[in-house]
């Protein structure tokens, strides 16, 4: 039995390739983000907002083009712009699509105490479950990537879902569709780490960004939302994009050794008075007999 | 002799508002913890509204806990006869109260249970603000979350063992005790064996006043 996804092989009357053809959509999917052709156009975030259903929100200017400030938790896709100089003076404007990476080790999930309010699909999608969500923002503690945002009103935590509605109805996501200039791409991750590791290649052979690569962390085991970067080795400049994201150890320790070296610890506690208890028992005051004519 | 009032009723009450507020810490706080304690937090009225309620019934134990350090913290200061009384402490442990030095109100061990309430209570409160509000922490100051996490998980643990032994001695182990802090009374023979120069003090007092 199958249960593929309804992907598209031929449309009558289109000219030019079909999107997505030849691509596999296997277990694993990825978005892949090639920053060096976005042009910051934010049909990526108008397309997020349109699929969500959330009201676009009103911009503000600051002299630059960041005209949407941050994340929020109706604004799950947004355009960082990044004016940076190089060390030899040379000038370049950086746009990163910013957004839940889908960590394949991913922290908001360890830091869940919520049971079902986090979900990862076998196909790498990280999703959040609202309808489970307690409010406690622990998963907001547990990124490494300042991606969950809480809306204060319903005390539930949103984020990038990557359209897992529409992936599941083997439909790309809403911003891959929108976007125009074909900087974003989604397939299988194989498929995606492959077509990046050829742009990265190309980037470095044929222009002067000898430093292009693909950004896939191995800190959280991999992302499925990954980027083509012109200097791979410096992604802070891309907006506080982090060289080296990892769980914060605390999170991993409070999760990890913390729960069975604390449930011991309580276990033991309550064991050993039980145990006190049957050795030596209570304390038994004697009270004595007043004396004859003794008073206070 | 009557019996003698060991606490007041202010300070049962502040010991009960503590001791409640702290019972549903902990149901609450394990049901966050442990994912296999879950259930408890769906049982209290949901899990957000546990969360909800965490914090501010945490405001509740934290006030009752400053309140107990202003009654309580000049009877709760360690002394010399404590001292003494410490070395011997393994009698105690094996019921053989008779071989024990005479001490005051407290001993040692509900002072260390007191001072370190109040310590747990106050790292509970600090990391507890910083948990309440993640997302009022900047981003560059996030170490701030990362450290509160373990701290208050750390503080709570500590907490609770803490709290067995407590609820442990006061009510199985040191008979009375319970009545204690529930009608604040003990017997003077109660009084002389376990705190003898508190009752030698009390004696004195009811001399002076007839």
């Amino acid at each position: 039995m199958s249960n593929g996804p309804l992907q598209i092989k031929a449309i009558s009357g289109h000219a030019g390739p079909v999107p997505g053809r030849n691509t596999s959509r296997d277990y694993s999917v990825a978005k892949l983000i090639d920053v060096t052709t976005c042009i910051g156009c934010k049909a990526c975030e108008v397309a997020c907002l349109e699929w969500n259903g959330y009201p676009f929100r009103e911009t503000v200017f600051d002299n630059t083009y960041q005209t949407m400030p941050d994340l929020a938790w109706n604004y799950y896709n947004l355009i960082r712009f990044n004016e940076h100089t190089a060390e030899d003076g040379t000038f370049s404007w950086l746009m990163r699509k910013d957004g839940c990476m889908h960590c394949a080790d991913p922290g908001c999930l360890r830091a869940c105490p919520a049971d079902g309010a986090i979900v990862q699909y076998t196909n790498g999608i990280v999703d959040f479950q609202q309808d489970y969500c307690i409010g406690c923002q622990y998963c907001v503690t547990g990124c490494p990537f300042n991606i969950p945002r809480f809306n204060s009103e319903t005390k539930k935590v949103h984020k990038c879902t990557l359209c897992s509605d529409r992936v599941g109805a083997g439909l790309e996501p809403a911003c891959i569709k929108a976007c125009p200039t074909g900087c974003l791409h989604f397939g299988s991750k194989d498929d995606m780490l492959e077509l990046a590791e050829k742009r990265a290649k190309q980037l470095r052979e044929h222009t002067s960004h000898a430093n292009a690569g693909v950004y896939d962390p191995a800190g959280v085991g991999g992302t499925h939302v990954m980027y083509v970067l012109h200097d791979v080795t410096h992604p802070e400049m891309y907006g506080g994009l982090p060289s080296n994201p990892r769980i914060p150890w605390t999170v991993k320790l409070w999760k990890g050794p913390l729960q069975w070296l604390g449930a011991l610890a309580m276990v033991g506690g309550v064991l050993g008075t039980v145990l006190h208890y049957l050795r030596f028992g209570p304390k038994q005051v004697q009270e004595e007999e007043p004396e004859k004519g003794e008073r206070l | 002799m009557k019996p003698i009032l060991r606490y007041t009723l202010a300070e049962r009450m502040t010991h009960w508002i503590a001791g409640l507020t702290y019972v549903y810490q902990l149901l609450t706080g394990l049901a966050f913890y442990s994912p296999h304690l879950f259930w408890i937090a769906i049982v209290l009225g949901g899990a957000p509204t546990s969360r909800f309620w965490h914090p501010w019934i945490g405001l509740v134990f934290t006030l009752a806990l400053f309140w107990m350090f202003r009654i309580w913290r000049t009877d709760m200061r360690i002394t010399g006869p404590d001292r003494v009384w410490q070395k011997e402490i393994s009698h105690y442990i094996r019921n053989e109260d008779e071989d024990l030095p005479s001490i005051g109100r407290f001993n040692i061990g509900q002072k260390y249970f007191y001072w370190a309430m109040l310590w747990c209570g106050a790292l509970l409160l600090l990391s507890g603000v910083v948990l309440w509000f993640p997302e009022k922490i900047p981003w560059n100051l996030r170490g701030l979350r990362y450290a509160a996490i373990l701290l208050h998980v750390s503080a709570a643990l500590v907490s609770i063992g803490a709290f067995i032994i407590h609820v442990y001695m006061g009510t199985a182990m040191v008979r009375g005790g319970f009545t204690s802090i529930v009608r604040g009374e003990v017997t003077p023979a109660w009084a002389k064996m376990h705190h003898r120069l508190w009752y030698e003090k009390k004696v004195a007092e009811l001399h002076s006043k007839s």
